[in-house]
């Protein structure tokens, strides 16, 4: 019970950002017209690749005679820059069609 | 220490972008500077995780860092530069997987950091499981999209095989957590399991469902950035990882929604069984009619009014741009064109509209379903290419059906109706079609890219 509780109560802005982050994503995609629903989950598949940023920091405290661990931050790495890159370059692919529409909607 | 504070106002910067980007996500003309400014925000973020870091970085990491972030690169911008539209469904899995992947190796390596200490060991293994799941989850997603993988074995009983596979992930996490196990052997058999348990959640789900699955995968990746951002003490993580959560749940009902389907349905997959049922349940009675392209074009030429049902089947034979050849030369001899998009046309929701826009079509020829509807008794012709599941007046009459309630084009109510597919076999959903037998339906068998190409030489000699 201590435990869970101190857990909770160090991590405060944690969880409250959390709570806060839920509610702005249901405000975010709520009343979206179907056209862009799948350069949305594209584009939402882009911004999870923030998760190199663990990849990052994993690499940066790794021990540089650490083999194993040097390869593996760079695997890492690699993964998130994937998720990163081609997510951005996917989505704008498919929104670069609707520029020279007339904006309508 | 004005390092760290640096550090965090960079984070911040970059959790607004990711949600003012997803806002602007959200609307047609403001859709393509939101994703810039999401990336911008993503490239501050990273930079400044590199240089601003708290310590000496050795010079073998910076060159293993730089030349990550090249192989990567290049390799992403590549494929997503190269890939065709129709294939997108799928390289978004593949992107999915990668980002589940790199939550997965961050959780393994940082497992023996916090051996022993629960509080962190819950978010190192949450970040495991989940990615996991993502990751292979997505692998299976993929190749079923592109073909590789066809079946969808349901083996008896999978819905509780799976969920006590999951079950004993699940605990075998709580187990690591709750007893301080330091033993690195643990984790492994976790991950291991939890990658079986993301294969054998997507093995079962039929192909016109994949939409949902990666959509849901994509929250699930969310949740897994999430974690690590819990794990690091690291904002923009936490705010992204969560939105994307979030968002992407959202958007998953939402495409449900579209289908008429709830996701435990999807899940659990009432589907199967069903198609089975509605298949012997027979509309194979008729007999279908053909039709000649002359006649066709004929038809179409002294219409007053055609309505075009793209499908799938379009983009798969690229016919989209020699369709809209065909648009521009009918509009030229005052038939009245539009194009009937289906929400769930293609393989995505909105999938059909970003095929169409990359021919030139005009945005205001793309009809929603709502809006081409009341159309279509006063349409002369519908000819529908490449689709099928969309126009199944199934969904509308046969409650035994498994898209029964799905809401459908309403083209049997056209004077005429002309149907061009490859052959009789049955839609994505695997479900017969009575459309085909109906006396105003006449079929145009063919690949649609010649087919179309046909009718617009018909059409030029009259």
């Amino acid at each position: 019970m201590q435990e869970t509780l101190s857990f909770i109560g160090s991590h405060m802005q944690m969880w409250y950002i959390l709570i806060l982050m839920i509610f702005v994503g249901v405000e975010v995609i709520n009343s979206v017209p179907s056209v862009l629903h799948t350069p949305l989950m594209s584009g939402a598949n882009a911004i999870h690749g923030v998760v190199i940023i663990g990849a990052i920091i994993v690499l940066l405290n790794a021990d540089p005679n650490n083999y194993v661990e040097l390869l593996l931050g760079f695997l890492a790495v690699i993964l998130g820059t994937l998720n990163v890159v081609g997510g951005f370059v996917v989505t704008d692919r498919m929104l670069e069609m609707f520029k020279k529409k007339p904006a309508k909607k | 220490m004005n390092q760290t504070i640096l550090l965090d106002i960079i984070y911040l910067i970059g959790s607004v972008t990711f949600i003012l980007g997803l806002k602007m996500m959200g609307k047609p003309d403001t859709a393509r500077r939101g994703n810039t400014y999401a990336a911008f925000g993503m490239t501050l973020a990273i930079l400044g995780t590199i240089f601003l870091h708290d310590g000496p970085i050795a010079p073998i990491i910076y060159g293993m860092l730089f030349g990550a972030f090249a192989i990567g690169g290049i390799i992403g911008w590549m494929v997503a530069k190269k890939v065709k539209m129709t294939a997108m469904p799928q390289l978004v899995s593949l992107f999915n997987g990668m980002g589940g992947a790199c939550a997965a190796l961050i959780s393994i390596m940082e497992f023996h950091v916090h051996a022993g200490d629960p509080k962190t060991i819950m978010m190192v293994m949450a970040g495991l499981v989940i990615g996991s799941i993502s990751f292979s989850g997505s692998m299976v997603a993929f190749a079923k999209l592109n073909g590789n993988l066809n079946s969808n074995p349901r083996i008896p009983f999978y819905n509780i095989i799976n969920a006590l596979i999951l079950l004993i992930t699940v605990g075998v996490g709580v187990y690591i957590t709750v007893a301080d196990i330091t033993d690195f052997m643990w984790p492994c058999i976790d991950l291991g399991l939890a990658l079986i348990y993301g294969i054998m959640f997507v093995l079962p789900i039929g192909g016109a469902d994949m939409p949902v699955v990666i959509s849901l995968l994509n929250s699930f990746t969310g949740l897994a950035a999430a974690s690590g951002g819990f794990l690091y003490h690291n904002k923009v993580m936490l705010t992204g990882g969560i939105l994307v959560g979030s968002a992407g749940t959202i958007l998953t009902i939402a495409m449900c929604k579209g289908m008429n389907r709830t996701l435990f349905s999807v899940v659990f997959g009432a589907f199967g069984e069903g198609s089975a049922a509605a298949a012997s349940g027979g509309t194979t009675g008729g007999t279908v009619k053909d039709i000649s392209i002359a006649d066709c074009a004929v038809l179409m030429n002294y219409s007053k009014k055609v309505v075009i049902v793209p499908g799938y089947g379009l983009a798969v034979a690229q016919a989209q741009h020699v369709m809209h050849e065909l648009e521009a030369l009918l509009e030229e001899r005052g038939v009245d064109v539009k194009y009937a998009i289906h929400p769930v046309a293609g393989r995505m929701p909105g999938h059909m509209n970003v095929l169409m826009a990359e021919s030139n079509v005009d945005y205001s020829k793309l009809c929603e379903m709502e809006d081409i509807n009341p159309e279509f008794d006063t349409t002369d012709v519908v000819f529908i290419v490449g689709a099928n599941d969309v126009v199944n007046p199934a969904a509308k009459n046969n409650p035994a059906s498994p898209i029964y309630g799905m809401p459908i084009l309403e083209v049997e109510r056209a004077k005429n109706i002309i149907v061009n597919k490859r052959s009789m076999a049955a839609g994505y959903a695997g479900i017969d079609n009575e459309l085909f037998y109906n006396p105003k339906t006449s079929m145009l068998f063919g690949d649609a890219k010649k087919v179309v190409t046909e009718l617009v030489a018909e059409l030029k000699t009259m």
